[in-house]
């Protein structure tokens, strides 16, 4: 029992956290320059910062993760760092060329108070950024918010840095996808182009994350969207911005900057999230749903009628990042399941309300908990146990412990592949989820059937 | 795209074309994919396995997250080090400091857990906020009646290899405050063994069969107890050099154990390794006796096997690239064993002197690097044709889009690759990843732009 320590009595803590339900937002940045095309993520601060946030995505992706630090020394942190900035500025087009230098702070840069438009600014008067070349920043203390809050972020600077309004439109929409998976982000794309809507998506990793076996290190993956491409979402017809807190902020700062209307959705991860996300899409971009549509929506509702049996009633226990888990507490509500336990990490005021909103006739006495941790979520599940936990790869210990079937979505995710493959998100994404909750539930019964009520036709 | 900047010129040596020295313990070059941490990373690695201890990580949440777990390292008992504990501070503990949260976090962690001791580890916030750290541990350690030590640990304060440091001094603080007891004459301790996936184990099984007792590893399977009663034993056996060196030396000065540098991995290491201790210990000729026999026992066991391996392997390339350059010592050798040719080795640490000696090891052509990056690295393993890479986790993933062979010598190995059994493992572990049949699709480029 590698949590044997986690007892049933709740203590209420002042301080501490027990095994994190989050994490710092430089990564959440690096992760969303990755969504530029030939964009190379700088972080500006010590280089273990760097190292981590690599890794950790190396880990997730099973790809390699180009970025740069500025390794910062006693010196700079006394003296501030634009001394190291500029010269990696100046080394990173000579040596690697991206079209975009993304540079987010950390806690130390942060701190220390470096000003990194006016270096960026120097580095331009100095001539050390190439013509037609830029340089983004993106403020992520890593005291402030989590690694979603360093997403949204970015998205922002996005908007700032390259929406320009020319007064023409472009019939075209903006889709912001959220901190999903490249998988997601591709789904996103398909289902605009089934329904015959250009969109442009930012950021988008697909292709850069889930890029193909070429016998080649790229360091430019083909993926991520342009600069072209971003440079006319200040013309685009509306912007739907996907996740409250990973792309609320870049919607209204781009309606701000250019007057583009934007609508803030959840994340279409489930049916009725998914309903209104293509309900959306066809109203701003004024279209109708193609039946290839419909029957994706129909073969979704076909599996949930077909299997409704197994997924009445059942307690659900969920952790992870705010977008994600409103979607999902929707959806398994929708369903007919109970998410009794719900924990982010990710400090926010609407959450609860929302989350209590979804379930205020099913499950009225749900245990919510923003900037919670996995200890205290275990410490739930001990005092009310449930059928099935899901969240990123942290609750394999808790699963192990309390012998409940467990379903990796989110991220982190370090042991498993497919997240960067298989969508979670629209109709199919909905019917992978259900296939996955209903093989938990199925292979669980399976295991524990004693011999003459184990099920040949389930 | 330049494969090498000018700056780092003198860092990348072709053995037989080249002939300055190898330039090293430098700065990384600002804005270069380099694969180095921080000093934060160095403690942290490093004191993660005593498992009976807390290790708090007073900052904000990140540096808590990416060390949770991560390394291999096997507790034969307590799972306390597996869990992550953070301050988690936040935007006003910045501005109004964090000692009050880092006080309530100790409280709590002890009161809940009871550990033999606790670790603080300063991120590099603490370092700019001014927390006095020293003193909360201090007012924790004499309210709680357990060692409270706070590891000066703040990320930009130097390299890696600073985080050894400042962890050695906080085991040192640790040694010497309990009597040994039950020791024999034969006592050694393990420095630099982190038991990932158990290889402490196997060493200690070794010395087990020639009469020699362990008194503390540390820290692999590390207990605090066994730390504190460690000034006990006779000699100090090192492996890993990079980080655990520098606290042989303070041991040697406060309580005069002299110590020996080793290596476990590979056959001619292990085997050099228990006839050093052997050699020290020459008063009873008995233990050197069995360590002739447990030797000869141990090779004739794998030699069959491994020459097998070689048969297949023979004349293959591999490419190394490690954090000390100790490791890359023992793995050129290994891989000589193996039949196999080194086209390329580097270490993100190595000092002048390591260089030397793995100019002096290494064949003609071999390509010798200094705090390397995915660049230079894909650049020589793709013109080479090498067909293994032997890394860690950021390189990991580049060998596999290069199309070649992989083994983790690092934390996320799952298998043992000390030991004369671990020499057969590794041997079984480079041949499944090199002859794996999947290498065949992969489409082949040959050149590099």
């Amino acid at each position: 029992m590698l949590l044997r320590h986690t007892t049933k009595e709740i203590k209420d803590r002042e301080a501490l956290l027990v095994n994190p339900a989050k994490t710092c937002q430089p990564i959440g940045a690096m992760y969303a320059s990755l969504g530029i095309h030939r964009c190379f993520p700088h972080s500006h601060g010590s280089q273990g910062c760097c190292a981590y946030h690599r890794s950790t995505l190396s880990r997730h992706y099973k790809e390699p993760i180009m970025a740069g630090t500025s390794s910062f020394t006693e010196g700079s942190s006394v003296f501030g760092g634009q001394a190291n900035l500029l010269e990696a500025i100046a080394n990173i087009f000579t040596l690697y060329d991206p079209d975009v230098i993304a540079i987010h702070t950390t806690c130390l840069s942060e701190t220390i108070g470096d000003d990194i438009p006016q270096i960026a600014n120097k580095a331009m008067e100095e001539g050390k950024v190439p013509k037609g070349k830029y340089i983004i920043h993106i403020n992520t203390p890593s005291y402030v918010g989590s690694h979603v809050t360093g997403f949204a972020n970015t998205v922002k600077a996005m908007v700032s840095y390259f929406a320009e309004k020319t007064g023409s439109k472009e019939n075209q929409v903006n889709i912001m996808p959220g901190f999903v998976e490249p998988s997601d982000m591709k789904e996103l794309k398909r289902l605009a182009g089934e329904m015959g809507v250009k969109a442009v998506i930012f950021p988008d990793t697909s292709g850069v994350l889930d890029a193909p076996q070429t016998g080649r290190h790229q360091f430019y993956p083909k993926g991520g969207t342009t600069v072209k491409a971003l440079k006319t979402i200040g013309d685009s017809i509306g912007t739907i911005a996907l996740g409250q807190i990973a792309s609320g902020p870049a919607a209204k700062a781009l309606d701000a900057k250019c007057k583009v209307p934007y609508e803030i959705l959840s994340l279409p991860i489930g049916l009725s999230a998914t309903d209104r996300f293509i309900d959306t899409l066809r109203r701003v971009a004024a279209v109708s749903v193609p039946d290839s549509i419909n029957e994706e929506r129909g073969r979704l509702v076909d599996i949930l009628t077909d299997m409704n049996q197994y997924l009445y009633g059942k307690k659900v226990a969920l952790y992870g990042d705010p977008d994600q888990l409103v979607s999902l507490v929707e959806f398994f509500s929708d369903i007919g399941m109970k998410p009794v336990h719900v924990v982010t990490g990710t400090p926010g005021a609407k959450f609860e309300t929302r989350v209590r909103e979804i379930l205020q006739s099913t499950v009225p006495d749900v245990n919510i908990r923003v900037e919670g941790d996995m200890f205290l979520l275990h410490q739930w599940i001990k005092n009310n146990p449930v059928d099935l936990l899901i969240g990123n790869t942290y609750g394999k210990y808790i699963a192990r412990d309390e012998d409940i079937p467990f379903i990796r979505l989110g991220f982190p995710i370090l042991d498993r592949i497919g997240h960067s493959y298989f969508p979670v998100v629209g109709y199919s994404g909905a019917m992978r989820l259900v296939e996955k909750v209903l093989n938990a539930f199925l292979d669980r019964q399976d295991r524990d059937a004693p011999e003459e009520s184990f099920e040949l036709v389930m | 795209m330049a494969v090498i900047l000018t700056e780092r010129k003198e860092q990348v040596f072709c053995k037989g074309k080249d002939s300055f020295d190898i330039a090293c313990e430098r700065r990384s070059v600002t804005g270069s994919v380099s694969q180095r941490a921080c000093v934060f990373c160095g403690s942290r690695v490093v004191l993660y396995p005593i498992a009976d201890a807390v290790h708090l990580v007073h900052g904000p949440v990140g540096c808590a997250v990416y060390t949770w777990d991560i390394r291999g390292s096997v507790s034969s008992g307590p799972q306390l080090h597996r869990l992550s504990f953070s301050t988690d501070l936040r935007e006003n503990d910045i501005i109004y400091g964090g000692e009050n949260k880092l006080y309530e976090s100790l409280v709590e962690l002890i009161d809940r857990y009871k550990p033999k001791c606790a670790f603080v580890y300063s991120t590099c916030i603490v370092g700019i906020i001014g927390d006095d750290v020293e003193a909360v541990c201090k007012k924790v350690s004499i309210e709680k009646d357990i060692p409270v030590i706070s590891v000066h640990s703040e990320g930009f304060k130097g390299t890696k290899k600073d985080g050894y440091r400042a962890a050695c001094e906080a085991l040192f603080s640790l040694i010497g405050t309990d009597s040994p007891r039950k020791i024999s004459k034969f006592t050694v301790n393990l420095l630099g063994e982190f038991n990932i996936a158990g290889e402490a184990w196997i060493i200690k099984e070794y010395l087990r069969k020639i009469g020699v007792q362990v008194a503390a590893t540390m820290t692999g399977d590390g207990r605090v107890d066994d730390i504190r009663r460690s000034h006990g034993a006779r000699l100090n056996v090192v492996q890993c050099s990079g980080s655990m060196s520098y606290l042989a030396k303070l041991m040697e000065g406060k309580f005069g154990i002299p110590s020996i540098k080793v290596s476990y991995f590979g056959i001619e290491d292990m085997a050099s390794a228990l006839y050093s201790v052997a050699e020290f210990f020459k008063e009873d000729p008995a233990i050197m006796l069995r360590t002739e026999e447990l030797v000869r026992s141990e090779i004739n066991k794998i030699y069959p096997a491994i020459q097998r391996y070689r048969q297949a392997l023979q004349g293959k390339k591999a490419a190394i690239y490690v954090g000390g350059a100790f490791k890359a010592f023992s793995l050129v050798k290994a891989l000589g064993h193996l039949g196999m040719k080194v086209a390329l080795v580097g270490s993100q640490t190595g000092s002048k002197d390591d260089y030397k000696v793995l100019k002096e090891m290494c064949d003609e052509g071999t390509v010798i690097v200094d705090d390397s990056n995915p660049v230079e690295l894909s650049h020589f393993i793709l013109n080479n044709r090498v067909s293994l890479f032997i890394g860690g986790v950021k390189e990991r993933p580049i060998a596999y889009k290069l199309g070649v062979g992989f083994c983790d010598h690092n934390h996320e190995r799952k298998i043992p690759l000390a030991g004369f059994e671990g020499m057969l493992r590794f041997a079984e572990e480079v041949y499944s990843s090199v002859m794996s049949p999947v290498w065949q699709f992969v489409p082949r480029q040959y050149s590099v732009t």
